[in-house]
């Protein structure tokens, strides 16, 4: 069983931190009462064991994996080396499903900002039933995602969907949302914008927290209406703006339900190639194929691609965010 | 302090307020007709994107009532209603069962992440014990986890504990909390007093029932908000039975993954019979209740959004 593994990697961790304590003698070494510690620790051991299985010891069986031929049958893993990693390199597939996840990362990532900008904006500003329009435009993200695959698979149609039909209604030609390989990735941009209610709300939040005095000052010292969103606005919620681009990226480069509900549901093999996100590939290699390995490694490498990405708007953000009382 | 009582005045005018109170807040006439204008614009706007948003809403329900033949006949209003689908879906579907199950996992994970957190957050926020403020740096950085790394690994390990098959992975992982959760909770219990754990420490209280009988009753409306946002997170899960139920017989699967499995079955595109309209019965059924509970907590949806925001 895994408790003799939680029980050993508990006392390491910890363990750890006291030798961190002894290599800085001039700080006064804290006295704690063994009761207390002891019922800290009972307090917080159901996460203590959650951490080491779920995290620590998945974390280190993931990276043992992904350097090894899992046999799901006889459960024997055979170590070979780089050989996933140089399998995942060249698979033409994880090429083309990265090109995918990171097309629909830049399609999906800033027009859901703007979006969810506009709205943000349109119910700070207005000044009476805000809290109505708050409520009717955030319902669709309480919509599981399968249900608005679902209709969205009817509104989406081509041929007869409502949403071309609107489109002709405008003159506008109406594309095959779901079988051309170019509107696809639109088409679930388009889902996804309908549950664009979370980012509406954070922004929202932060809009509210702008001082009314800072805008009244700077009105009064003739600044006009632009100058005061872009100076003062913009400036005061950049906070909430870098954490809602950062956790929308990871969120995308992760993109999964949606795509696969649509075109992978059931394993039909006539799905377009510009369906293939890189989440419903390792979904494949894994739960289908059952290349444990191989989709391990593919995995490292979502994981190494999301911290770059991520370490890149941190020092983007460091530069351009601004933290009200300096940070 | 003047400002603020004219400002409260503007954000929220008291619905019962007669219009000619408008004109004390107001200012001159000019700036009150162009005010008045610029809401029209606004209320229009977002009319117009209520309307657009809500019209998938609309298009399900219709799309639930229509018969067979007509479920892609790309009208608004039904030519034909059949309120009779709503029942013929039960004979269709093992719905009954799908709900069952998904209420009982959505239940289960809801009221276990609640007191789990609750615990390791109360840990955290009120004991003093060494390692303490590295390990919740540690609980911090663990939320940042991309799920596709673990995914394979605790799929191994819930089958070595020889429970793939069942309900239990969709449930398990909540009996250990949640690193988003216990950071939700910790700020509200560092928002309590301490005089109020000392004084019942005094009087001869455990550990445990400092936790038991302050506060936990006194964070109540923190834990609504895990209890939740948990729940709504199990009951729209899609991922989670596909990996862990798709193997077994289809009366065992949630909802979500049970409509899923309808949508092969029904779509005319896979040569399935078309009898699509039980895919928007049962999509529609699905969705009720997280409106419902959206409807009853939403004051605490947005609270709990907006604290994540606070702390970006």
């Amino acid at each position: 069983m895994s408790a003799a593994h939680t029980v050993r990697a508990a006392a390491e961790l910890t363990d750890s931190p006291q030798p961190a304590r002894r290599r800085r003698p001039r700080k006064v070494r804290e006295k704690y009462s063994w009761r207390e510690s002891l019922a800290g620790y009972l307090f917080i051991s159901p996460w203590l064991i959650g951490f080491l299985t779920f995290t620590v010891i998945s974390m280190t069986w993931s990276l043992v994996l992904s350097f090894t031929d899992y046999n799901l049958a006889t459960g024997r893993q055979t170590p070979v080396g780089f050989e996933n990693y140089a399998l995942v390199v060249e698979d033409p597939k994880v090429v083309t499903s990265l090109l995918n996840t990171f097309v629909f990362v830049v399609l999906s990532v800033p027009l859901e900002l703007v979006l969810a900008m506009v709205l943000a904006l349109l119910l700070n500003n207005v000044r009476r039933g805000s809290g109505l329009f708050r409520t009717l435009l955030y319902l669709p993200k309480m919509t599981p995602a399968v249900a608005t695959a679902a209709v969205f698979l009817l509104l989406l149609n081509g041929n007869d969907g409502a949403i071309n039909a609107v489109l002709e209604f405008f003159g506008l030609p109406g594309p095959q949302w779901l079988s051309d390989p170019d509107w696809v990735k639109p088409s679930i941009v388009v889902m996804g914008l309908w549950g664009v209610g979370g980012s509406m709300v954070l922004l929202l939040a932060a809009l509210r927290n702008v001082p009314r005095e800072l805008q009244e000052a700077a009105a009064v010292d003739g600044a006009g209406s632009a100058a005061r969103f872009f100076r003062i606005t913009v400036p005061m919620i950049s906070p909430t703006v870098f954490f809602v681009v950062v956790v929308n990226t990871i969120a995308a480069l992760q993109v999964f339900d949606q795509a696969y509900l649509l075109f992978y549901r059931d394993g039909n093999s006539n799905a377009p190639d510009a369906a293939l996100f890189y989440g419903v590939y390792l979904f494949q290699q894994a739960f289908q194929q059952f290349n444990f390995g191989l989709a391990a490694a593919m995995a490292w490498l979502l994981f190494v691609i999301i911290l770059g990405i991520t370490a890149v708007q941190m020092l983007v953000g460091n530069r351009t965010v601004h933290y009200e009382g300096g940070r | 302090m003047a400002t603020d009582v004219v400002s409260e005045r503007i954000v929220t005018p008291a619905s019962s307020a007669p219009r000619a109170d408008s004109a004390q807040w107001a200012g001159p006439p000019r700036h009150r007709v162009a005010a008045l204008a610029a809401d029209v614009v606004q209320w229009t706007l977002l009319g117009a994107f209520s309307l657009l948003f809500l019209y998938p809403f609309v298009w399900l329900l219709s799309a639930s009532l229509k018969p067979r033949g007509e479920i892609f006949d790309n009208r608004l209003i039904p030519l034909t209603v059949v309120w009779d689908n709503y029942v013929e879906v039960f004979n269709q579907l093992p719905l009954l069962s799908w709900m069952a199950n998904s209420v009982v996992i959505a239940l289960l994970s809801a009221g276990l992440m609640t007191i789990s957190s609750s615990l390791v957050a109360f840990g955290f926020a009120y004991f003093r014990f060494p390692g303490k403020a590295w390990l919740f740096r540690l609980l911090l950085a663990s939320m940042m986890l991309p799920g596709a790394v673990t995914l394979i690994p605790n799929y191994l390990i819930w089958r070595y504990l020889g429970w793939l098959g069942t309900s239990v992975p969709l449930w398990g992982a909540a009996l250990f909390g949640s690193g988003f959760y216990i950071f939700l909770m910790r700020q509200f219990y560092l928002s309590l007093p301490k005089e109020l754990f000392e004084a019942a420490r005094v009087d001869g209280c455990s550990a445990l029932g400092l936790f038991t009988r302050i506060a936990f009753p006194l964070a109540l409306p923190a834990s609504v908000i895990v209890f939740i946002f948990e729940f709504q997170a199990s009951w729209n899960n899609f991922t989670g039975p596909l990996i862990y139920l798709n193997s077994t017989g289809v009366e065992n699967f949630t909802v979500p993954l049970g409509i899923a499995h309808a949508m092969s079955v029904y779509s005319p595109t896979n040569g399935g019979h078309g009898d699509y309209q039980y895919v928007m019965v049962a999509s529609l059924l699905v969705t009720l209740p997280m409106i419902a509970v959206f409807a009853f907590g939403q004051r605490y949806f947005v609270e709990g959004v907006a604290s994540v925001g606070v702390k970006g």
